[in-house]
This record gives C-alpha cells, structure tokens and sequence, in this order.
C-alpha cells in the first residue's frame, strides 16, 4: 500500500496527540497505509496513541536544531522522511506552520502543494481535494499531479476514528541531513500566551464574536461564549482598538472560522469580516442599526442593545438548563 | 539597503469575486494592488527611510508577476514611493499555480542582482493559500522570516516578532533574509501628489520568460503541479428571521437557539 505520511509536532505541542492529528491518521488510513513523521521525541503513549489509529511505521528525529530554528528543518524532515517511504502523500494541519512546512517540501520535492482542504478524497489511486475559495464564495476540487501530493487539512474536515484493530508501530529515528540554509532562521525567544479556557478559535463548534458596538467591553460577548462553550472571535475594529488579542480576529486578514454556529455581536459586517465567517453553518447577528449588512445573511438577526440582549441570552440560558 | 518587494494585482474584495472559463481561473477585472502588501512596502519603505533613502543609495524594487493589467500594481507601488518596478509578463505564465509562480519569481529576484531583503505579504487576498514566501524562501536559499507583526534591522542582524495562538516567538536572521509581515506590522502610507507625479519618472522594467531564462513548459498549466479539476458556485446565504427587541429578544435567542438544537 501507498504511504501517506502525517507530520506530527512534539516539539512546539508536545505530550499526547492534538486532535488534528488524530482527524490526519483517520484520513490517511482511508487513502493508504499512514506513516507517522514526528519531530521530538516518541514517548510509549504516543506510540500507543498512533498505533491505536492504525500507524505501523513512525520515523522520528530529536535534533535539536528541529526546535531551533523556524520552520525549514521541520520541513527537511518531513521531505526526506516522505522520500524514504516513498510516500505518496503528505499531510498537514492548516497552521500557520503547516502551511509553511507543505510549501517547502512542495519545493524539495517537486510536489503540488494543496492547501485549507476541507476533505480529501481518494478517487483512482489519486486524493481529490475539497475546498472552499474567494471568501466562501466558490467550492473546488483541486489533485495533485506530482509523484507526491502535499495537502494541509483544516480542523474537523475528517471525523476521526480509530482503527478496528491496534497497531504496535515500528519507530526508527532518523538523521536528518539539514542545509546549512534551513539553519538560518534562529527563534530566540518563546513566550507562552496565557491560556484563555475556552476553545481555539479554528477548532470551536461555537463562534461568539464582538466588533465595534462592544465599544471596549466584551465582558458580555465572553458570558454569552462561556455559556455555550464558545470561542471568542472579533472584527478587524475590535482588536485594532486594542480590546482583545488579534489572535481573535476574523476575517479576510485574520482566521477563518466554519463553526456549526457564528453570534455576531456589534459587527456590521463588512465584506472583510464576511469572507472569515460565511461558510458558519448557522449566522446569528445582533446589532442596534438594522442596515447593517451582517444582517443580509444572518439565519437569524436581532436588531437591539447588544448589552441587554446578551445578558438576558444568557440568564434564559442558564435558566433552562437548571 | 536593496529591497525587492513582491506586489500582487488582485480581485478588489470589496466586489463579488468570480471564477471563469474551464480552467476555472480568477477574473481579474476591478483588480488593485493586494492590500495585504500594503504592509510589505510599508515596511520596506520604513527601512529605507531610515537610513537615509534614496539619497543614501537605498532602493525598493516593486516586483509583480502578472497579465498587462498586473503593471498597475508597480505603479501603484511607485506612487507610494517604491524606487523601481519590475513587471514578469508572458502569456505562459496564466495559469501557473504556486509552485510554478515561485519559480518564476525566484529566477526574477536573482536577475537583480545582491538583495538585502525581500517582502511580502502575509498571503495574497485571492488564493489566500500564503505558501509563496516559504517557497521563495526555499527557492532562493534565503532564511525566511514569515508572519512577522514587527520587524527590525540592525546592522546585519533582522529580528521579527511572530504571534501564535497559543505562543509568541522572537525569531532572528542575517542578512540577506526573505521576510513576510502581517496587517499588524505597520500602518501603510498612501500616495501624495507629489508621489503621483515622481511616479512617471521612475524605471519600469518588463522581464519575459525568457529573460528570466525559464522555457514556457516549466510555468502556466504545463508546469504546474496542482490542478483545479471542478469548481462550483456557493449559493448566496439570504437573510432569516430578522426581530427589533422589544425587551424579549434575549429569549428569543435562546428559543431559536434551542430550536436548532445548539443549546
């Protein structure tokens, strides 16, 4: 069978498996026979953890220069991992750094590089890639016509399952060979950010976000998001305004949300913000001026005080799962 | 200081934006010049200010790779206050995707001689896939500083800030390095009349494939590595139920809520 190699992190998320990874495994199992790439060391739960998603074959390396630097030595190891094992295919997350990495090793080794795939499926030995382009607006298929295929997979495009029967893998450490090149990029500092409770934006099922109208205070966006297990989002004005971090922001410049459920709040929604968030299955908007155009494609829109609306929201809430 | 910075001429967000024909390609018409590399020649721009411009022998070289159209990307740039443009023009080059544009704009950065720095954007605003700075990067050998939301040179040594979601790094390289930077880098400066009219006196240098000593099968169709085999409209999203509060809407929100079954 075809290898399909999935890049695994444990350098910069160390510990147990992410659940992008364990969404990449069930996709590669479906497309071949799925080889594990970490970078870091592979501790006997994340063997396990592999081997209970069908891996059989786990190359790795520990070089320090893996941590180092920026991007390009991960990108090394995954290239000259895939050439081993022949691998047919190579998949990532959607990242920042995912992204970063599939282009390199795109160009090492001469392999079409796909990327914000929402499902890929294999079709005649091929993986047909489902995504969406110009802001939502088009669906694609996109294939690959090199040897290789480098495709990065957005969060929750594949339900991840384990495989019937558990694997033991087979983990060989491997020498990577960098160029002196890839050893340019030096990170120097680290600095952890403080972790907020709530989940990553990319990877939330429910979106509550601010814009403008929360005029400095998303004390009553965070209620409505904690109440329903949400993650913070916030228009491009919010977060220039120094309100919230722009790690929350969405739109055309900022992350690109899809959740099962986008509120909103104080957000006209022009078409920078629109582009980030209209693939949402569900789009609830509240806004005190009804000609907001946020309003043109909210299932369901509140013309209102977002500072009564939200609070009431969230007592009726409360109220109805006590 | 020698700055090469990549400009990109693209649909304008602000309009309905189409794909066409078989080949299902963007349709370039009311295109401008990238607003995501606004930052880059911002930043450019910047650098070069502060070593003392154009005067002091610095030079930015606004570069774009494009149809006929594309040049109004580089005059844009020029308006701005970019040294130079260059313009990679070829009918070959349609259709080209990533892979095959790198290359050509590789091999166009290496005709211009020692580079201190390029720049770019973070992505362009109409494939969006932002793979182009760590391939350019690859291609030329150059260390890559990519996402920086600040940059900083002194002496040789270049140091950029780059904000994760969940970890901020501090990343350093030497020069000559490749660098992309986010909206938060800087605030982009516009054209003044002055600039405007500086604009039409400046150098525009139109390269072929062939100058780029590229044959026409190593770009467009021919030289791409991905393909886009089927594409499909999205149905337009149509506005729902839309209520004024009365003093009820917050339970209205939980009913609908409810309704859908996400509470």
């Amino acid at each position: 069978m075809r290898a399909i190699v999935v890049f695994i992190d444990q350098i910069d998320v160390p510990g147990t498996l992410h659940p992008t990874s364990h969404q990449l495994l069930t996709l590669a199992r479906a497309a071949g026979e799925p080889v594990a790439v970490v970078a870091g060391p592979v501790s006997g739960e994340l063997a396990a953890d592999l081997g209970a998603y069908g891996v059989t074959r786990v190359l790795h390396s520990e070089q320090p220069d893996l941590a180092d630097y920026l991007v390009a030595p991960k990108a090394e190891l995954v290239a000259q991992a895939a050439a081993t094992v022949s691998a047919a295919a190579v998949l990532l997350d959607n990242g920042p750094q995912g992204k970063e990495i599939a282009a390199r090793v795109g160009v090492a080794l001469n392999a079409g590089v796909i990327t914000d795939a929402v499902s890929v499926e294999p079709v005649d030995g091929d993986l047909l890639v489902h995504k969406s382009v110009l802001a939502g607006s088009y669906t694609v298929a996109a294939r690959a016509s090199s040897a290789v295929a480098v495709i990065t997979v957005k969060s929750h495009s594949v339900e991840a399952a384990p495989a019937a029967a558990a694997t033991v893998p087979a983990v060989e450490a491997i020498q990577v060979a960098f160029a002196p090149a890839s050893l340019g990029a030096r990170v120097v500092q680290r600095t952890p950010r403080a972790a907020t409770g709530r989940p990553e934006l990319e990877d939330a099922r429910i979106v509550v976000a601010g814009g403008r109208g929360v005029d400095g205070d998303f004390g009553p966006v965070e209620e409505l998001a904690d109440v329903l297990g949400a993650a913070v989002g916030a228009s491009r004005a919010a977060t220039d305004a120094g309100w919230i971090s722009h790690s929350a922001q969405v739109g055309q410049t900022g992350k690109k949300v899809s959740p099962q459920l986008y509120i909103s709040v104080g957000i006209s929604g022009a078409i920078q913000q629109k582009a980030g968030m209209q693939t949402s299955k569900v789009i609830v908007a509240v806004n005190k001026d009804p000609e907001s155009p946020v309003f043109e494609i909210a299932d369901f829109g509140i013309v209102g005080d977002l500072f009564k609306v939200l609070p009431q929201a969230v007592e009726e809430i409360k109220r109805r799962r006590a | 200081m020698n700055i090469v910075v990549l400009v990109k001429y693209v649909p304008d967000t602000q309009f309905d934006r189409h794909l066409t024909g078989d080949n299902h390609r963007i349709d370039r018409n009311e295109s401008i010049l990238s607003e995501l590399d606004e930052y880059a020649l911002e930043a450019a721009l910047a650098l070069t200010d502060a070593r003392g411009g154009v005067k002091a022998g610095n030079k930015v070289t606004a570069l774009t790779l494009g149809p006929a159209s594309a040049a109004a990307a580089v005059k844009k740039s020029l308006q701005i206050g970019a040294t130079e443009g260059v313009h990679v023009s070829d009918d070959a080059l349609a259709g080209s995707d990533a892979s095959a544009t790198s290359l050509a704009l590789a091999a166009a950065i290496k005709t211009l001689g020692p580079v201190d720095l390029v720049i770019t954007g973070m992505a362009s605003t109409d494939g969006e896939t932002s793979i182009i700075p760590a391939q350019l990067s690859a291609r030329l050998g150059l260390p890559q500083l990519t996402f920086a939301a600040s940059l900083e040179v002194e002496g040789s040594t270049v140091t950029a800030r780059r904000d994760g979601d969940d970890v901020t790094e501090e990343i350093q390289a030497t020069l000559p390095v490749l660098v992309s930077v986010t909206d938060q880098a800087n605030e982009p400066r516009y054209p003044n009349f002055k600039g405007i009219i500086a604009a039409k006196k400046k150098k525009v240098t139109t390269l072929s494939l062939a100058d780029l000593g590229l044959s026409a099968d190593a770009v467009g169709p021919a030289g791409s590595l991905t393909q886009v085999v089927a594409a499909a409209e999205r149905p337009a999203r149509t506005a729902g139920t839309i209520i004024t509060d009365s003093g009820e809407a917050g339970i209205a929100l939980a009913d609908f809520l409810a309704a859908q079954k996400l509470i």
